[in-house]
C-alpha cells in the first residue's frame, strides 16, 4: 500500500510542517508517557512495598506479651506477665495446626565493638527455624544452626546496618569477633534481609545471637519476649487464633478471651489488606493511562481535523492535478499512523528511560531493589495499541479530506 | 478535441443558480481559443467542466472522443492528471514544496520513479528559465516566476489541454505580456490545444478565437 516514495512524500509533508505534526503528535506522546510510566512507577511501588514484608511466611503470626485488660482468677487488670519457653512446649503440644513455633528474646541499645568500631543495635534470641518465618537474605555465611544451639556456640548473624558500621572496609567478615557487653561472638553470617516490618527491631540493625546463650548472657531466665508461628498448609491462623491464645493464657492465669494480654498478631490480615490495595492502585493506573491515552488519540483525531480543513486548497491542488480519494485517504491516514508511532515511540522510550534512572535510584550493593522497567512485551503491546489507536484517529479527518473536491479548493483563497 | 451539447449546470442551493443553459461549443486540437464574458457569467465553472473538475447536469461533453459523464472520482482524477494540465489565476502551488517538488508532484501520482521525475521537472524549469530556481519555495518567488512555475507543472506530464483561468489575472502587464508570449509558444510549437479565461481584451485578442458567455449560453 506504501512504498519507499510514498513514505518519503508522507515524511516530507510531516517534517515541513513541524509545529503542525508537534503539536499533532504530543498529546499522544504524552497518553503513552503516562501510560508506561504508571505501569512500571505502580509495579515498582508494589515491589518496594512488598520488600517491607521480604521473606515473611504468608501464613504467620506473631505473639508477644502485654499487660492484662481483663480480672481474673481473681487478678486485677492492668497486671504484667512474662512469656516463657514453657509456653513454646505448651504450644507444641496443645495445637497440633502449627509449624514452626519459634520463639525469641530481645534486648535494645545494646553496643556491639569490632577494633574501634561501635554500633549500637539490638540483639536477638533466636532459633534456627526463625528462618522459616522470616527468611534471611544471607550475603556472607550461614544462619544460626541446631549445632550452635546444641554446642552453645558464641556466634552471631549481623545485619547490613551492623556489618557495614562494623566493617567499613568490606569484605568477608566470618570467623571474625565482634563483642557485645563483655562476650565475643564469632560472626557466622551477614544477613541483608530488608524487611522492614520490625519484628523487634529491623533486621537491618540486628545482631543474633542462639536463644539460650542470650538468655544467659543477659540474665534472662528462662523469659522470652515473642513467639513467632507459622500454621500448617491449609491452616488459616484467625480459626486457630483462639486455641492459642487459650494455650497460653491459662497457665499465666489470663482470661482467654483477653486479645490485648496475649496479642497475636496475624500476617495473613496484613497481606489480605495489601493485596486489595494493590489490586485498587492497578485498576486506578489503568483507567488513569487509558484514559490519557484515548484522549491524546482523540486530541490527534481532533487537531487533523482542523488541519484537513486547514489543508482544503493543498488537497484540492493534489486532487486537481491527479491524486484519487484513495491516495488522499492512504496519505492522512498514514500521517496519521505515522504520527501516532512516531510520538508513541517518543512516549515509550522517555519512560523506559525514567524508569531506568528510577530503578538504578533503587539500587543499592548492585542489587535492585525494586523493579520499574516494564517488559519488553508491555512495550510491543503498547505499540501495538498505538497503531491501532492512529488508525482509528485518522479515519474522521481522512474522510473529510476524502470529501475535498478539486473545485472548493480552488474557491477556497 | 473538445465537443460540448447542450451542457448545463445549475449550482443546488437555498436558490439554485442556473448558470450554463445549454453550452455548444467545439474546439479542435491544437487551438488557442479565450474565453470571456462579465463576471458570474460562468467562464470558471465552463472550465471546471472542461477540466473534469465539477460534473454538469445534461448535455454531453466528450474529450478526445471520451464522454466525460459521472466519471468516478478515481477515473476523473487519471483522465485529469493525463491529459489535461490547469493554470490558475492563484498559481496554486503547495507552499511547503519547492519549485521543483512541485512540478514533480503530477508525476509523483501517475508513479514515475523519482529520479526520473526528477530529470523531467528540472527539464520543464529549465524552458521555464527557472533553473536557478528550483530550490525555492514558492513565497521566496514573483508572481511571474511562480506563474511559470505553475506552467511547468502543467506541462510536465504532457497534456493534450491546457485550461487556464485569468493566468495573467494576478500579474502586472509587463509579466502578463510574457506569460502570454510563453503559452502562445507552447501552443505553436508543442502543438498543445489551449484555453485560456480572460477578462484582458488584449489578452484575447492573441487567441485565434473568442468564444463570449452571456446570459449561460455561448454568443454568436
Ligand atoms: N460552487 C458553487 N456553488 C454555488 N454557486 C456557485 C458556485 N461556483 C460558482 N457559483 C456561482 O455561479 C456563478 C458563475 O460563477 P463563475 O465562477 O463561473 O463565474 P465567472 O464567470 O468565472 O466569474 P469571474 O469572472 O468573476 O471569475 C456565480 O454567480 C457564482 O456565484
Ligand atoms: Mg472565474
Amino acid at each position: 500500500m506504501i512504498d519507499l516514495d510514498s513514505f518519503h512524500e508522507l515524511l516530507e509533508t510531516l517534517l515541513r510542517n513541524k509545529t503542525r505534526s508537534f503539536l499533532t503528535g504530543f498529546g499522544v506522546f504524552w497518553g503513552v508517557f503516562m501510560l508506561v510510566a504508571l505501569m512500571g512507577g505502580g509495579a515498582g511501588m508494589k515491589e518496594l512495598l512488598n520488600n517491607n514484608f521480604e521473606g515473611f511466611a504468608t501464613n504467620s503470626a506473631m505473639i508477644w506479651e502485654q499487660p492484662t485488660t481483663k480480672p481474673y482468677h481473681g487478678f486485677r487488670k492492668g497486671r504484667y506477665w512474662n512469656l516463657t519457653t514453657s509456653d513454646v512446649e505448651r504450644l507444641h503440644q496443645q495445637v497440633p495446626q502449627l509449624d514452626v513455633i519459634s520463639p525469641m528474646a530481645s534486648k535494645w541499645g545494646v553496643q556491639a565493638v569490632h577494633d574501634d568500631h561501635k554500633f549500637n543495635g539490638n540483639v536477638k534470641g533466636l532459633l534456627p527455624e526463625y528462618a522459616k518465618v522470616e527468611a534471611p537474605k544471607l550475603y556472607y555465611g550461614r544462619f544460626i544452626n541446631d549445632m550452635d544451639i546444641a554446642q552453645q556456640r558464641k556466634v552471631c548473624v549481623i545485619g547490613k546496618k551492623v556489618y557495614k558500621t562494623l566493617f567499613p572496609k568490606g569484605g568477608d567478615p566470618c570467623g571474625q569477633f565482634i563483642r557485645l557487653d563483655s562476650v565475643y561472638y564469632s560472626v557466622v553470617g551477614v544477613d541483608y534481609g530488608g524487611g522492614n516490618m520490625n519484628i523487634n527491631g529491623s533486621a537491618e540493625e540486628s545482631i543474633s545471637i542462639p536463644l539460650s546463650l542470650m538468655q544467659r548472657a543477659f540474665n534472662m531466665g528462662e523469659n522470652i519476649e515473642m513467639i513467632a508461628i507459622t500454621a500448617m498448609r491449609g491452616v488459616a491462623i484467625s480459626d486457630i487464633t483462639p486455641r492459642i491464645r487459650e494455650v497460653i493464657a491459662r497457665p499465666h492465669d489470663i482470661d482467654p478471651t483477653d486479645e490485648k494480654a496475649v496479642m497475636v498478631f496475624n500476617t495473613e490480615v496484613l497481606f489480605g489488606l495489601l493485596d486489595s490495595l494493590f489490586e485498587g492502585v492497578d485498576l486506578l493506573i489503568w483507567l488513569v493511562g487509558i484514559g490519557t491515552l484515548l484522549a491524546g488519540a482523540i486530541g490527534v483525531s481532533n487537531i487533523m481535523m482542523v488541519t484537513v480543513k486547514e489543508r482544503t486548497t493543498e488537497i484540492g491542488i493534489r486532487r486537481a492535478i491527479g491524486a484519487t480519494p484513495r491516495v488522499i485517504l492512504v496519505q492522512i491516514i498514514s500521517e496519521s499512523i505515522l504520527l501516532t508511532t512516531v510520538a508513541g515511540m517518543s512516549g515509550i522510550l522517555f519512560a523506559v528511560l525514567i524508569l531506568q534512572m528510577l530503578e538504578l535510584g533503587f539500587t543499592e550493593d548492585g542489587i535492585v531493589q525494586s523493579h520499574f522497567q516494564v517488559s519488553f512485551w508491555t512495550a510491543i503491546g503498547a505499540a501495538a495499541l498505538l497503531a491501532a489507536l492512529g488508525i482509528l484517529a485518522g479515519l474522521a479527518p481522512a474522510g473529510r479530506a476524502m470529501a475535498i473536491k478539486p473545485v472548493d479548493a480552488m474557491r477556497e483563497e | 478535441m473538445i465537443h460540448l451539447h447542450g451542457v448545463h449546470k445549475t449550482y443546488a442551493g437555498a436558490q439554485p443558480l442556473h448558470v450554463l443553459k445549454g453550452i455548444d461549443l467545439d474546439i479542435a486540437e491544437g487551438e488557442l481559443v479565450s474565453i470571456m464574458g462579465a463576471s458570474g457569467s460562468g467562464k470558471s465553472t465552463l472550465l471546471n467542466i472542461l477540466g473534469i473538475l465539477d460534473d454538469y447536469d445534461e448535455g454531453e461533453y466528450r474529450l478526445a472522443g471520451t464522454l466525460i459523464k459521472g466519471l468516478s472520482e478515481t477515473r476523473a482524477a487519471e483522465y485529469r492528471n493525463r491529459m489535461i494540465g490547469f493554470i490558475f489565476q492563484s498559481f496554486n502551488l503547495i507552499g511547503f514544496k519547492t519549485a521543483v517538488e512541485n512540478v514533480e508532484l503530477p508525476l509523483f501520482y501517475q508513479g514515475v520513479s523519482r529520479r526520473k521525475r526528477h530529470q523531467m521537472a528540472m527539464e520543464e524549469l529549465e524552458k521555464m528559465g527557472l533553473t536557478d530556481w528550483a530550490t525555492h519555495y514558492p513565497n521566496e518567488m514573483s508572481g511571474g516566476q511562480r506563474q511559470r512555475v505553475a506552467i511547468a507543472r502543467a506541462l510536465v506530464t504532457r497534456p493534450q489541454i491546457i485550461l487556464a483561468d485569468e493566468p495573467t489575472g494576478a500579474l502586472d502587464s509587463k509579466t502578463g505580456v510574457d506569460v502570454m508570449e510563453l503559452l502562445k509558444r507552447l501552443n505553436r510549437e508543442e502543438k498543445i490545444t489551449m484555453i485560456i479565461v480572460t477578462h484582458d481584451p488584449n489578452v484575447a485578442s492573441q487567441t485565434n478565437r473568442i468564444i463570449r458567455i452571456k446570459d449561460g449560453v455561448i454568443e454568436g
